[in-house]
């Protein structure tokens, strides 16, 4: 059991790969079949390319502000590769690598980015709650998902993903604690990124570490390195488990590293330096994965160069979609408000469409 | 004499109050070494140290909560809140605690804060960066609510809620952060909390605004030149307490009213403003009192907020809707 064999007050690290792909944890090292494998690295690979390519269009004035995932694809791919199609996803706002492999399309997931509602609208079946950008609440909502699921004995978890600045808030110490009172099946991911913006880790928590929390909510805690997927896919694969024999929740502390910027309107030059960058760009996750996988034959350079045309190509189509989508009808700003809408919101909404009539007679 | 953006004009108010008084304190979500994500409290903590400048952890209700506990023990807090949409954690603390403890202390404790968080909408931002909220403020007893619309007043507005003896929400029309300087004397100054100001003196009707639609309207003023409709413009740079004397005065000389806000349409200042308008000035009203506002729903992303945000355009169009209005 890697959850009782690494102890988070003793401030050890899980991790399966290190950063040249060799296998150092051979006991840990998961039996995941090789489709799923190459559909891991896949994943990890169109986040990436979706990820830099929205930055250029970012920079060409043509996507809106949006939080990249660069650098914690394995902390997000690994985790998602360990549940169940039935299992819920709670993200926070930087978790677009995840939900691309729980069933959000690109195209929704940029749709949101670019400023449409629509983004949010996943398809039928796809468990996973929208991006959330006020700190903290998720963990909330993904122990109350996790709660119904266990009364309702429907055998699904719930994982909530929060950045390591987000454990400072109230709501995420309250969603710990009231899921494990309650054996709730959660699985709360902390993507310790070591910023939260600007403000180093250290300013957040006197803590050693974030899975030391776990410690004092009585559940299980575990820092893993945050850049191995095998590591993050086992880890989760476990927590699981507990969760649904009703041992209740995990907290697992993804030691990794934000390689762009906390946002498109920051300036990550201010608060660290180009070295720190660089050495953790040794650490990409997902350099590791394909050395992995080249090692075990099932990937190669005529194959990565191929998946990279493609993924270019299909991030392009994609985003010239979404661009096509211009702007959102005025209909869709008001019915979703409510299941049925108020007769005074409808009568505000003519009076709103007679006035465009008018001024466009003008 | 300087010219400032209304930005730079809160950062030297903070500094000026920060060297003159060593109470003062700042402190916020990134707004320690990196002066805030807009910058507003940028150079701060390099001139007056970390003790009195910091960063603290995501936890709005510890910002405001901290705040308090610093007010009643001596200190000025000055709290920042990064983004409005995000004050809620904060609003317990500032709801249950900042706003009473005077009344329920009865005088003994009083608490001395400003809590500043930018606001508004119109700069196609991310979801909850967009809301108006100040309702939630204005309606809570115990509790002040300024909004500076020109870098003048946001500079005498932010030492003047310093100086107060009250908690004092100051909420900041980040749209216009950086849209246009103004002379701001380098000297201290205070404009005073709970004073609208006559912008443009006028007989045919009275218009209100305040933050960032200050602005709107005086393009729609523009737009409206040749139209011969005298304005008398008001800014309300208070919002609570409000200065109803200088609004209805305004309303009984021109006889009609007409209040622009970015809020949802319900229950908002506008609601207020219309209501003491009817109640107090009513035997002088020409025409029924009118607002422009969005609409009651989710402040809408990007792609659909011109839906919902107010425009110079529509603002014009009820300004001459409510100029012809005939009984
Ligand atoms: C309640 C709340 N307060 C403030 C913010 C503004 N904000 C957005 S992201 C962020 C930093 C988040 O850091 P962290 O939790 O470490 O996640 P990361 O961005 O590193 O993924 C802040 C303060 C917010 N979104 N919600």
């Amino acid at each position: 059991m890697i959850l009782t064999s690494f102890d988070p007050l003793k401030k050890e690290q899980f991790q399966v790969l290190d950063k040249d792909g060799k296998v150092v944890n051979k006991d840990y090292e998961p039996k995941i079949d090789d489709d799923t494998l190459i559909h891991m690295y896949k994943t990890m690979s169109l986040a990436r390319v979706a990820d830099i390519k929205a930055l250029q269009y970012q920079r060409q004035g043509r996507m809106l502000t949006f939080a990249p995932v660069q650098g914690q694809e394995a902390a997000q791919i690994g985790p998602m590769a360990a549940l169940d199609k039935k299992d819920w996803l709670v993200p926070a706002f930087r978790e677009a690598a995840a939900m691309l492999y729980k069933g959000v399309t690109l195209e929704q997931s940029y749709l949101y980015w670019y400023g449409n509602e629509r983004g949010s609208q996943f398809d039928e079946g796809v468990n996973v709650l929208p991006v959330n950008v006020p700190i903290g609440s998720q963990i909330n909502h993904a122990s109350g998902v996790a709660y119904a699921s266990k009364i309702q004995k429907q055998d699904a978890v719930a994982l909530a993903y929060i950045g390591d600045g987000g454990t400072s808030h109230g709501e995420f110490h309250e969603g710990m604690n009231f899921a494990a009172v309650y054996n709730a099946p959660l699985i709360t991911i902390v993507q310790n990124n070591q910023y939260a913006i600007s403000t180093p880790r250290a300013k957040q928590t006197k803590s050693e570490t974030i899975a030391q929390k776990a410690v004092a909510y009585g559940i299980p805690g575990i820092q893993v390195d945050g850049n191995d997927v095998l590591a993050m896919y086992a880890v989760v694969k476990e927590a699981r488990e507990r969760a649904l024999k009703g041992d209740g929740p995990t907290l697992i502390e993804a030691f990794t590293y934000r390689l762009g910027p906390h946002t498109t309107s920051d300036d990550p030059t201010i608060y660290r330096k180009d070295e720190e960058v660089e050495e953790w760009k040794t650490k990409d996750p997902l350099i590791r994965f394909r050395k992995y996988l080249t090692n075990k034959k099932l990937w190669n350079k005529d194959k990565e160069e191929a998946l990279q045309e493609e993924y270019k190509k299909l991030v392009n189509d994609t985003f010239k979609k979404v661009e096509a989508s211009g702007l959102v009808e005025l209909d869709d700003v008001f019915k979703y408000n409510y299941a049925e809408m108020p007769r005074d919101l409808q009568k505000q909404k003519e009076a709103y469409e007679a006035y465009l009539k008018e001024s466009e007679e003008n | 004499m300087a010219e400032l953006t209304l930005l730079q004009a809160i950062n030297k108010a903070l500094e000026q109050q920060m060297e003159k008084d060593k109470s003062v304190v700042v402190f916020g979500e990134d707004a320690g070494f990196e002066g805030g994500v807009f910058r507003v409290t940028a150079g701060l903590q390099k001139k007056f140290g970390e003790d009195r400048v910091f960063d603290t952890p995501i936890a709005e209700a510890a910002i405001v909560g901290n705040a308090i506990g610093m007010a009643i023990n001596g200190l000025k807090p000055v709290a920042e809140i990064q983004f409005s949409g995000f004050m809620f954690p904060g609003y317990n603390q500032i709801v249950t605690h900042a706003a009473r403890m005077r009344n329920r202390s009865r005088g003994k404790y009083g608490v001395p804060m400003v809590v500043r968080m930018p606001y508004g909408g119109g700069l196609r931002a991310l979801e909850h960066h967009s809301e108006s909220l100040e309702t939630l403020f204005a309606h809570i007893p115990g509790l002040k609510l300024v909004i500076p619309s020109t870098p003048y007043d946001a500079k005498g507005l932010m030492i003047a809620a310093i100086q107060d003896p009250d908690p004092v929400i100051f909420m900041e029309p980040k749209r216009i952060y950086r849209a246009f300087k103004q002379e701001v004397p380098d000297q201290e100054y205070k404009v005073e909390i709970g004073k609208a100001r006559v912008v443009k003196k006028g007989e045919g009707m009275t218009v209100v605004a305040w933050g960032a639609m200050m602005r709107e309207t005086q393009k729609a003023l523009k737009r409206l030149e040749k139209e011969n409709i005298d304005v008398e413009l008001i800014d309300l740079r208070t919002i609570a307490p409000l200065d109803y004397d200088t609004v209805l005065e305004s309303v009984k000389k021109t006889g009609r009213l007409l209040v622009v806000s970015e809020q949802v349409k319900s229950l908002g200042i506008a609601s207020e403003l219309i209501t003491r308008a009817n109640e107090e000035a009513f035997l002088y009203l020409e025409a029924p009192p009118m607002r422009v506002t969005g609409h009651d729903i989710t402040v809408p992303l990007p792609k659909g907020e011109h839906h919902h945000m107010v425009d110079e355009k529509r603002i014009a169009h009820t300004i001459k809707k409510l100029a012809n209005y005939e009984v």
